[in-house]
Formats: C-alpha cells, structure tokens, sequence
C-alpha cells in the first residue's frame, strides 16, 4: 500500500536511541516536531571534533585553532548552501530559532517610531510572540495578529487589511508546530514587500520537511534550530539578508563582535561575528553542519514522501476512532497530526500513550493563542520523522484506541 | 486510622495489580468517583501551578482537622488527587505536615513524583501542606 524509496532498517540503524526500550516497550518516537532524534554521522562529528580539533576559533595562531575555525566556517557554508543563502556572512550562528528571534526583534528597537506596526499571525509559537511583544512595550509599536479561520489555515484577506504604510515587519512561521500546516509564505512575502516592510520566517518546523530557498523567498530573515534537523541542541541559524544585517545593531557585547575596543568608542566587526559575541558553540556548529549532510544525503524529496505517506497512514486511521477530532486537517502540512478525543484530556492519553512507549506532545505546544482560538487546554501531538515506520503507526494507532479504551 | 495506616492500605490495595494497566485502571476509576467539588471553589486562584491539566484545591477547617476536596479537568490526575485527599483529608494539620510521601512510590506512580514532571504531583502535595501549615498556625 506504501512504498518508499528509502531503506528505513539502515536509516533506523544510524539512531542508536530508536533501539531503546521505554516503559518495557521498543520506542515509538513521534514527538519529533519537539525534537528530532540524532544519528551517529553527527554524534560522532561532534564526539571527534572534541576528541581530535578542540580549541577556540578565529583567533588562535596554532594549528588546533585553525582546523577548529575551518570547521566552524565549513559549516556555515554549509547552512549557506542549503538554505541557498548568496554569502556566506548572512548566515548567523545563534542558540536557536528563540535566539534568532530576539536578535532581530531586538535590533528593530532603533529602527521603529512609536505608531509603527508589526504583524504577527495567530498560529505563532510563544518564541514568534513574545520577543516582539517586548520590542512593542518599548517602542511604542503596535502588534496586529492575522486570525486563524476554522480549519487552522491563515485568513488571508484580514492580513491584506492589516498591512499598511505604518506595516514594519511581518513575523510568521513557514510551518506552524502545534498543527502542521505549511502557510503560503511566497504571498505573505510578496504582500509584505509591497508595504515596503520587512519579514522574518521561523522556519523551526519547516526545515525538517522542506528546504528553504531564501533567494527565491526574497526574505530578509528565516532563522531554524540544529536539533529540529536532527543536529544537537543549543545550536541554530540565522539568515538576514546582508543590507538589513547592516542596519541592525550588535544584540549582544563581548568577544568576537568587535573590531576595535577602547574605553571611548568600540567598532564592531564585519558580520557575520557582529552578531556572534563570545565563543560560540563550536562542535554545535560542526554537528549542525553533518547534520545537514545527513538530511541531504537521505535526499528531502524522499523525506518527505515517506513522511507524508505516514501521515495519510496515521490520519486514516484515527479518523476512525469515535469522538476523535483532528487540528489543522488540510492538505496542505507536515507529517504532524495534532488531534484530541471528545471528554478526554490530551494529558490523559498523553500518559498512557508513554506507559505503552510511545511518546507524543500533549498540551499547548508554546501555541496558548491557538488553543484559546479552538477553546481546548490542549491537544495531542504526534509528529513524523523520515525514521519512523508503518509499524510504528500501527502501534500508535493501536495505543491510541486502548488509551481511549481505557479512559471511557 | 492515621495517615500511615491509610497509606499503607492504599499501597495494598494497589499490590494486588500485576501491571501498570490495572493500576492506571484503578487509578481512573479513583478519579471518576473523586466528589465533586464546590463550583464556587473552581477558582483561578485555587489552581495549583505547575500542571499540565488544570487542579483546583480547596481547604477548610473542620473543628480540628482539615478537609481538602479537589478537581481537574484530566482524570488521571484526579485520581492521584483522590489518592492524595484519602491519605491526607480530614486529619489534624500537624499530622499532615508530619506524613511521609514515599508511598507515591511505592504504589508504582513512582514517575509522578519527578519535580519536572508535567503533572505536578510534588506541587500538589506542597500545596496540601501549605494549608495545613497556615491552619497548624491558625490552630495554635
């Protein structure tokens, strides 16, 4: 019924931690959209950098210094490549998406008046929020929130009222993590322009499925997390198109950032270590890099045929369980299934789903504005990986039916 | 019967399952039979933080001892409270001060009992022995 080109045993034989054991049970790890799992090409880039490269970048004269430099950078170009960014230099090493964030939105703080506007959509997570919220208390700028219509997909023509000349930046996820719909990013874009604003993309859960072409996007931001793409944690990126990176200010002091100190005046450096203050997460940088030649080596057209190919699996057969309702169900989303059970509470299945093994997101997901949109404390989460099988969502779905079973 | 000797019979009881089904079984049963609790006490201020699910305590003084009815809106977690209000309801502050927990553990929830765990269990027995303690004080 479901064929996929890839070969899922050798896949599954690169994630040492998806032959565990939880509760008494094999592992079934559908909470990848939190997390994805790390496979041994990157474990072990990370693991021998420490054991044979470690040292600081970009200032040492030895030789250490400089092959951990060449790694760091051969990473950057790397991310650059793969996002289809035009330098090198526009891709930022941050934390993370929240870091991301924060260094932009805090960098708009000397590009706004009071009265200008900024435009976020309903279906944000927290991290997409809040930073701009704070930028708002301090500059006196306005947030304006695209709606969500009944199916989970923007409402589109209110975005089109709500851009106007006052219109600074737009802020939206490519993909929105507590349901899984992809959002027509090349309109928001388009529409943005024409305002003349700005916009920045979260592209967290977009880049486990799909590769971003920032060029074609024409964005000025897309920032991602490392570990939503099967690197480590801590580590991620920022794309900011070269003038805009110009005009923002430093987000944080220190090493690295700077050209000249001395205690009347500091210049800062070129970018892309304007932006990068104090040494930075270095084997991260290197573990982000293989871990983006894990992604292409499996190829991101098979990735997501067979993730997509478990979804319609996954979804076919929950939606034959009485009273189960699912979030978000259109075409057009990432291998996400986000649903709860009539009189059942997300947390309750949640748990027992764990008992059996099988580990899912309950709760908001960082999404309160949505959850309050559909008036539920939460949902249920499952979120596919290239790794996981048809198996696995047999025994999901089979864990689902005995939770239910159990809580009626 | 004191605190001890009620859980020590709710640990009984819970031996005589074989696996983790049967106590989640037992422990959702716990949680449908838990009694109501008053309506004007479902207050956003007798929510306890730190749950995934909403809980909703309530204490008050009855002559010497303190009585506890609760609620959430997700039923496991009521049935942990229902284990919870059985052990520790209607009984003297200082007694509930005094009582031991360990029994979570030993009735196999032990995974409830991690600080970082979504349900907040720990917060839940933190916040019974708040109120015994402000009534400890009020007693004395």
């Amino acid at each position: 019924m479901y064929s996929t080109t890839l070969d899922i045993a050798k896949i599954r034989a690169d994630f040492p931690i998806l032959q565990r054991q939880v509760n008494g049970q094999p592992l079934v790890y559908l909470d990848n959209a939190a997390t994805s799992q790390t496979p041994l090409p990157v474990i072990n880039a990370i693991s021998d950098y420490y054991k044979h490269t470690n040292a600081n970048i970009h200032r040492g004269v030895h030789a250490l210094s400089q092959e951990a430099t060449d790694q760091f950078e051969a990473a950057r170009q790397k991310i650059q490549t793969h996002f289809n960014a035009e330098k090198a230099h526009e891709i930022i090493f941050t934390s993370g998406t929240t870091h991301s964030i924060n260094l932009v939105a805090n960098g708009f703080a000397s590009l706004l008046e009071k009265g200008d506007e900024l435009i976020v959509s309903e279906l944000e997570h927290h991290a997409n929020i809040v930073p701009w919220q704070m930028l708002c208390e301090r500059t006196g700028a306005l947030l304006k929130v695209i709606p969500i219509t009944e199916n989970g997909t923007l409402d589109m023509s209110v975005y089109a009222d709500l851009l106007g000349a006052r219109t600074k930046v737009v802020f939206v996820n490519h993909v929105s993590n507590a349901l899984g719909i992809i959002n027509p990013i090349e309109e928001i874009i388009e529409k943005a322009h024409a305002v003349g604003a700005a916009v920045l993309i979260d592209g967290a859960q977009a880049t486990p499925h799909i590769i971003p072409d920032v060029q074609a996007l024409d964005v000025e931001f897309y920032t991602t997390s490392a570990h939503k793409i099967c690197g480590p944690t801590g580590m991620g990126a920022l794309y900011g198109k070269e003038a805009w990176l110009r005009k923002l200010p430093p987000y944080q002091g220190g090493g690295e950032m700077i050209d000249q100190v001395t205690f009347e005046k500091t210049t800062y450096a070129d970018l892309p270590h304007k932006f990068e203050a104090g040494t930075p997460n270095i084997a991260g940088g290197v573990g982000f890099g293989a871990a983006v030649d894990y992604m292409n080596s499996i190829g991101f057209d098979a990735i997501a045929a067979h993730e997509n190919d478990l979804m319609r699996h996954a979804t076919e057969k929950l939606k034959k369980i009485e009273g189960l309702h699912i979030y978000g169900d259109v075409d057009n989303k990432v291998a996400v299934i986000s649903f709860n059970v009539e009189g059942l509470h997300p947390y309750d299945i949640g748990t027992l789903l764990d008992k059996m093994g099988i580990a899912v997101r309950t709760g908001h997901h960082c999404c309160q504005p949505i959850m309050d949109h559909f008036q539920i404390p939460g949902t249920v989460r499952a979120s596919f990986a290239f790794y996981n099988t048809h198996e696995e969502v047999e025994r999901f779905i089979a864990g689902v039916e005995k939770a239910v079973g159990m809580l009626r | 019967m004191s605190i001890a000797t009620e859980q020590a019979e709710i640990v009984a009881e819970f031996s005589m399952f074989d696996d983790w089904m049967q106590r989640y079984e037992y422990m959702i049963e716990l949680g449908k039979s838990l009694p109501l609790i008053d309506k004007t006490y479902k207050t956003d201020d007798n929510i306890i933080k730190g749950c995934q699910s909403k809980v909703w305590v309530h204490a008050e003084l009855d002559k010497d001892k303190v009585v506890f009815t609760a609620d959430s809106d997700a039923i496991i977690t009521k049935g942990i409270i229902a284990i919870l209000i059985r052990a520790f309801s209607n009984r003297p502050p200082k007694e509930i001060l005094a009582a031991e927990t360990t029994f979570i553990d030993e009735i196999g929830l032990k995974e409830h009992l991690s600080p970082t765990r979504a349900n907040g269990l720990v917060s839940m027995i933190k916040q019974l022995k708040m109120y015994a303690l402000a009534y400890q004080t009020q007693l004395s």
